[in-house]
């Protein structure tokens, strides 16, 4: 599987639009109309997909700072009032706590307790260790990544290219639960070990995975930038007497950045929607990590851990797609800058 | 880049160094498959893949997860492709570039890029309680087939490309409508391409769990699923469960290096038949 999704340049049709007009026939011409609306309607789904799936989670994740939840004195009525003895009706709240507000309690908070006494809903510690798992997986996979990269487009002979490229199909092709399980049963115990603490199931486990996990991603863009850098500065630095090494630092991989930092971003938005991964290897805390040997619990854990175990239409059931939402919001944020650097590569060129 | 003076020391260390980057990736991935492979070989056996699984997954076989598995990537594959090859139609055969272009690829580019457990989120939203399909075969089916339908487009999207011009000239100039010229000269040439693509997407849906944690799948279940709207049993699900959630995971630790060979070698298996579908298109192609 490649990876990321190339932008394709299109083949103009008129031939085709014009052939339409010249071949006579009502019903031919109206059986064109028919398969033709039929298709553009198949590609209006394909943004209708993107819609639902973002008005999906809006919808259900605005639930989760509405309404009432919760027993409470004020929410007991006279029939209900039977089944508890007075001890229990007084330790009852006067009235259900308030929802957990957007801003204060759901983002600007770390603490995430769902289920605890007074439910909390902080996503904040969840949000860091995302972003600490997934840029110590980019920091650890990218000089390797741009490394291999320049060695496949500057280095390597045909045959050893062909050795290498299957070998990276394999690497992007093993599931995620697979990666997991090998950092259960190998990482996380060597990690234990060298780094002297209880479990290896850690940040630190995670960003290892994650690296080997986003290599193919950065290795197949970055190659690809390389490779499009034209001949003429290599052979315009070669001429001014630059050995081929100096030509590959300071001239190609500058004049290919923009391609390189679309790689890294494409590597990145991958890792931060990894979830098999991290919930297998990270060890699952809800505290916010102070450091890389701490275990900790991503937006993908929390989500596949929790939605599970919730109530269809509870409160917890709603934060957890808002969790998806912020998830979401994070990964299109990532991918449109990745976009917009792919496009000023492929435009720098023109 | 080729030629001219000898190669310097600084050139000589440097491109020493990318090489032994590149054997590091080539040993890594090496020592993962061969890893599990070595883990999991010894367990395997005919039994094991084609039994029920006893004595609370300790042994048994886990023909149950393969099945569930084999029909999620039909469902899969079926849902995804009708609309991913109708929607690469309409972008090279019927689609000129304008704003309504921009904002499909824009938004087929988008969809790769969605975390697939926002997939899972989606699909119980929608099909599990949305349209009422409970956890089910066909709820996992439906999700997977969106999570592989920009794959399955711009697979076959560059299949459609590759097709000359002249198929479809040829075919016009002798009096057929666009349709009929895709119909009769540009699919049937493209098929192999659209073909690596559908196999590709089958290998992901194979191999993705977080979509279907909550949209079907189930740890275990006594007889196998009668029709689309039960629950499953899948493969990675199964090897989830078995290194994580079971009450004895020292137990079943073989079954479950045995679970991940049997995925990985599915998987790969899958991949490779893409791999061979795709040499004899450009070995046909260059002929």
């Amino acid at each position: 599987m490649e990876a990321g999704l190339p932008a394709v340049q299109p083949v103009a049709t008129p031939a085709t639009e014009r052939a339409a007009g010249l071949t006579g026939g009502g019903a031919r011409r109206l059986r064109e109309t028919a398969i033709r609306t039929l298709f553009t309607l198949s590609a209006v789904i394909a943004v209708l997909i993107l819609v639902g799936i973002f008005g999906v989670l809006f919808v259900q994740a605005r639930d989760a700072f509405t309404g009432v939840e919760g027993v409470a004195q004020s929410t007991i009525t006279p029939e209900q009032r039977t089944l508890f003895t007075d001890a229990e009706f007084a330790a009852l709240p006067l009235t259900p706590p308030a929802p957990p507000s957007l801003f204060g309690d759901f983002l600007g908070s770390t603490i995430w307790n769902p289920t605890g006494n007074t439910a909390l809903y902080g996503v904040g510690a969840m949000v860091v260790s995302t972003l600490l798992v997934t840029l110590s997986a980019l920091a650890l996979a990218a000089p390797l990544g741009i490394a291999v990269a320049a060695w496949l487009a500057y280095v390597a002979r045909p045959r050893a290219r062909e050795i290498i490229k299957p070998v990276i199909e394999v690497l992007a092709a093993i599931p995620s639960v697979v990666i997991g399980f090998i950092g259960i049963v190998v990482l996380g115990p060597w990690i234990a070990r060298v780094a002297g603490v209880n479990s290896g199931l850690t940040a630190a486990n995670g960003a290892l995975l994650l690296a080997v996990m986003a290599l193919p991603t950065i290795v197949s863009i970055t190659e690809d930038a390389l490779t499009a850098v034209p001949r003429d500065y290599v052979q315009a630095s070669l001429a001014l007497g630059a050995d081929r090494w100096q030509t590959l630092v300071r001239v190609v991989l500058p004049a290919a950045s923009s391609g390189v930092i679309a790689a890294l971003m494409l590597g990145m938005g991958r890792a931060i929607g990894e979830t098999m991964t991290v919930l297998m290897a990270c060890g699952n805390a809800t505290a916010m990590p102070g450091s890389l040997f701490d275990p900790v619990r991503t937006l993908t854990a929390t989500i596949a851990i929790e939605l599970g175990e919730t109530e269809v239409g509870s409160r917890h059931f709603h934060a957890l797609f808002a969790v998806g939402l912020v998830l979401f919001c994070l990964t299109f944020a990532v991918n449109v800058v990745s976009d917009v650097y792919i496009h000023r590569s492929s435009r720098g060129r023109a | 880049m080729s030629g001219g003076a000898a190669p310097t020391t600084r050139e000589r260390f440097g491109f020493a160094a990318l090489g032994v980057c590149a054997g590091l990736l080539v040993l890594l991935v090496v020592a993962l498959v061969g890893y599990v492979v070595s883990g999991g070989w010894h367990v395997l056996s005919w039994q094991f893949l084609t039994q029920p699984p006893t004595n609370g997954m300790r042994d048994g076989g886990i023909w149950p997860a393969i099945f569930g598995t084999i029909v999620l990537m039909a469902l899969t594959s079926l849902s995804a492709t009708p609309l991913g090859v109708a929607c690469a139609i309409y972008l090279v055969e019927y689609a000129r570039e304008g704003w309504f272009v921009r904002l499909i690829r824009l938004s087929i580019r988008n969809l790769s890029g969605v975390p697939s457990v926002v997939y899972g989120l989606f699909g119980v939203g929608l099909f599990v309680n949305g349209l009422g399909f409970g956890p089910s075969l066909l709820a996992s089916g439906l999700t997977l087939g969106l999570l592989t339908l920009p794959w399955t487009i711009t697979a076959s999207e560059e299949a459609l490309r590759r097709v000359p011009r002249s198929y479809r000239d040829g075919a016009l100039a002798l009096g057929a409508t666009p349709w009929e010229a895709i119909w009769t000269n540009v699919l049937p040439a493209a098929l192999p391409g659209v073909l690596t693509g559908i196999i590709l997407g089958l290998a992901r849906a194979a191999g993705e769990t977080a979509p279907i944690l909550f949209t079907g799948v189930t740890f275990s279940r006594p007889d196998m699923p009668a029709s689309l709207l039960d629950t499953y049993m899948a493969l990675p699900y199964h090897l989830y469960i078995l290194s994580t959630q079971h009450q004895d995971i020292v137990a079943v630790r073989p079954v479950a290096f045995a679970t991940a060979t049997v995925l990985l070698g599915l998987v790969l298996l899958v991949n490779g038949s893409a791999a061979i579908v795709r040499a004899r298109v450009r070995a046909r192609q260059l002929e």
